[in-house]
């Protein structure tokens, strides 16, 4: 065992500098080397009570995987990680460590707490590189199971099932298996490559993925059960509709939802120069939102070469829901930071372009149901910032093509699906749900968590029904 | 991978196409679309179905050689693949109890015209189908059109054949005859749409237009196929493709479809660039 480390910082990462990756789309944060990963792992106190996996929805047992790496066993704590994390190269890079796992350390009492996702992306990173044998496929069960959406959720249920010997296959609409993973987070964050590598390992242990498939539109969950003979059904087909502002101006040329901007960079790879999916490079960007999608579009925005990229949010720094090390990313790379800012219209020029966005600055009252200070305008500070086009991140509604089509299954007034916290148990027998279909955009990892609830709750129902 | 079981040239530019994909046949109904990739690089293309074949599990597209995924389509043949195609999307066409409507369709616009007034003739509807070409060398599926509509007006600009006029003259002289049409249903480009739902207004009709504005998932999740309906913004994707065409914003439409014509004259600037380097 290698000496514990005390020192009460976590090992820094190294990254590409702001100032040459504002300009590509290569990945931002390069990961942790052997000798670092070692010596951060060795400032973990391996406490008893192990409070950092209570904060993990999947949990990862993250002591025992960060001994194994303190002892150079990379491939051990792959491995042990794998147990119960089906995609750590993912969560390793996008999980909210900070609110998490990592905000349950007890290193970070005094001083920073330990690099837990560092060290899980450098333990998938290293197995990617370095191991080389092929999943082994679980033995057959004769059970089948139906996932709807290729995205975290559904990945993760259908790993755990693969695992424990059903017969899988996810039904995704879009031409690629990820769901956000692929459209919505940018490469610079989360390399495709990295994305493929896990779905693929999926399909060395069983699972087959049918793409261009519109679940309940081109099979309908009744038709899944009677004519493919599936005996249950997990559905984790996402929060993707996106909401506007209904200001005037929203539908000039130029005005995207942070939807629409982030897949035609990121899925359709309008970056490169090989791809057909066109994209106007815009100079001046309002990107309006404070969360991590509105991040990751000014951060988009800039590499497609815009000169000045604003971020318009109606609260202040302190309520930006956005990861803090997303922001300060973002502000490392020269993105502008309009906060107590709302957008009151938009402004298009004779052939119907964007020209500008018409705000008015704002100022925090009483707090809001939200427990955050309600943004109020302050009358007569309206200003134009000038800008070709503008980006709306202002969250996500579930997708409703499912239950429009499922009269039996069960949502609520928002249109998320109702299932089961327990289960994911859903109001028509046999059909499961998680993932933001039933709690509304959220994160990578609840997703996950819920895919993994759900495909417990799937085995114990089908050995049951036996 | 999904196979070109048939191809077609209609003429020097529309081609019509016949992709395998028994999925989208079982549960295909006129109106809905189809989006395609051609192959890896290539963006995601919506088109209105055409017309099943049971038989075959062939999917019927017919596409005009605009741009440079449909020229890429255009040079794919029978026995050839393409990387994608999903379907089918969108809200099928409401006919409602119809017994007497007119069906427009403008170029390109007949390769829909042309089913939906089948799929309506078929069912005991008297059907004028009024249809407009440039000229006579881009009539298509002039057979076919005959054996779907109880009368069939050809209109052809340059009165090649037919009668000379735009489809807004056609029409206009059908209803001048008798307004008392259930419904018009308008199937062509932006600007045809727009003027034709002029005339019905004058007439009262209630018209049914099929928008196919730019999209890329076809689901809901993008947005960028929103336009403007008695001033309310919807997705064409979810919300339609079928909208009243009275009430469309036709401008903002128009607007909106011409957004990435400069990108899309240099991709097909360098595609031509590419093909003749090859020869």
């Amino acid at each position: 065992m290698a000496e514990r480390n005390m020192s009460p910082n976590k090992t820094p990462i190294p990254e590409q500098d702001p100032q040459v990756r504002n300009k590509n789309f290569d990945e931002v944060a390069l990961g942790y080397t052997e000798e670092m990963a070692v010596s951060e792992a060795a400032r973990c106190l391996q406490c008893k009570n192990r409070p950092c996996v209570a904060g993990c929805p999947v949990n990862v047992q993250i002591p025992e995987f960060i001994n194994l790496i303190a002892n150079r066993d990379f491939a051990g704590a792959y491995k042990k990680i794998k147990e119960t994390n089906s995609l750590p190269a993912v969560c390793g890079r996008v999980c909210p460590q900070e609110t998490q796992c990592e905000a349950k350390c007890i290193r970070g009492i005094k001083g920073d707490s330990v690099g837990i996702g560092r060290l899980e992306r450098f333990a998938a990173d290293w197995a990617m590189k370095n191991l080389d044998e092929k999943a082994e496929m679980p033995k057959r069960n004769g059970h089948k199971v139906a996932v709807l959406g290729a995205g975290p959720a559904g990945l993760t249920c259908a790993g755990d099932l693969a695992m424990l010997g059903y017969d899988v296959t996810i039904f995704e609409a879009f031409h690629k298996g990820g769901g956000v993973l692929v459209y919505g987070i940018p490469e610079f964050r989360l390399p495709k490559a990295i994305v493929q590598a896990e779905i693929d390992k999926l399909g060395e242990i069983g699972v087959k993925l049918e793409t261009n498939i519109l679940a309940g539109k081109v099979i309908s969950i009744p038709e899944l059960f009677e004519e493919e003979g599936f005996d249950a059904i997990f559905i984790g087909t996402g929060a993707g509709l996106p909401m506007f502002m209904h200001i005037p101006g929203e539908n000039y040329n130029g005005v995207f939802s942070a939807n629409e901007y982030l897949t035609r960079t990121n899925l359709m790879k309008a970056y490169s120069e090989e791809a057909a999916t066109p994209m106007i490079r815009f100079k001046k960007v309002a990107v309006v939102g404070g969360g991590n999608v509105a991040m990751d579009s000014a951060r988009c925005a800039q590499r497609l070469g815009a000169d000045t990229v604003y971020i318009v949010y109606r609260r202040s720094m302190e309520e930006m829901p956005a990861r803090q090390e997303e922001v300060h990313h973002a502000i490392e790379e020269g993105i502008v930071f309009n906060i107590l800012t709302n957008p009151t219209q938009i402004i298009g020029d004779d052939k119907g372009y964007v020209k500008g966005i018409e705000c008015i600055k704002m100022e925090l009252g009483e707090p809001d149901a939200s427990g955050r200070r309600r943004p109020i305008p302050i009358e007569g500070s309206e200003f134009v910032l000038d800008v070709d086009a503008v980006i709306m991140a202002l969250g996500t509604n579930p997708n409703p093509i499912i239950s429009d089509n499922t009269p039996d299954l069960e949502v609520n007034k928002k249109g998320c699906i109702l299932a089961d916290e327990e289960t994911g148990a859903t109001s028509i027998p046999g059909v499961f749900a998680g993932g933001d279909i039933v709690t509304g955009a959220a994160t990578v990892i609840l997703a996950m968590g819920a895919g993994k609830v759900a495909a417990t709750a799937i085995d114990k129902y089908i050995q049951e029904k036996k | 991978m999904y196979k070109i079981l048939k191809k077609r040239d209609l003429n020097e530019s529309n081609v019509l196409m016949e992709i395998e994909a028994p999925r989208v046949v079982k549960k295909a109904l006129p109106g809905q679309f189809v989006i395609l990739r051609v192959d890896e690089n290539g963006e995601r293309i919506p088109l209105t179905i055409a017309g099943v074949d049971h038989e075959t599990g062939g999917v019927r597209v017919i596409f005009q050689k605009v741009g440079y995924s449909t020229t890429l389509l255009g040079e794919k043949n029978e026995g050839d693949y393409i990387c994608d195609f999903a379907g089918p999307l969108g809200k099928p066409t409401d006919f409602e109890d119809f017994k007497k409507v007119i069906v427009v369709g403008g170029g390109l616009g007949c390769a829909i015209a042309y089913p939906i007034a089948k799929a309506l003739f078929d069912k005991g509807v008297e059907v004028d189908l009024v249809v407009g070409f440039k000229t006579k060398d881009l009539i298509i599926l002039e057979d076919e059109m005959k054996e779907a509509a109880t009368r069939l007006h050809i209109m052809t600009d340059d009165g090649s054949y037919g009668k000379k006029g735009f489809t807004t003259d056609g029409l206009d002289a059908v209803l001048a005859e008798d307004p008392n049409y259930d419904a018009v249903f308008v199937f062509g480009p932006p600007i045809m749409m727009k003027f034709i739902a002029q005339v019905t207004k004058k007439y009262g009709v209630k018209t049914i237009v099929s928008m196919n504005p730019i999209m890329i998932d076809g689901t809901g999740m993008c947005g960028g196929c929103r336009i403007t309906v008695g001033g309310e913004t919807k997705f064409a994707c979810v919300d339609g493709p079928d909208f009243d065409g009275h009430l469309v914003d036709w401008d903002e439409f128009m607007r909106r479809s011409a957004m990435y014509k400069e990108q899309e004259a240099e991709a097909m600037a360098k595609h031509k660039c590419r093909m003749e380097g090859m020869s």
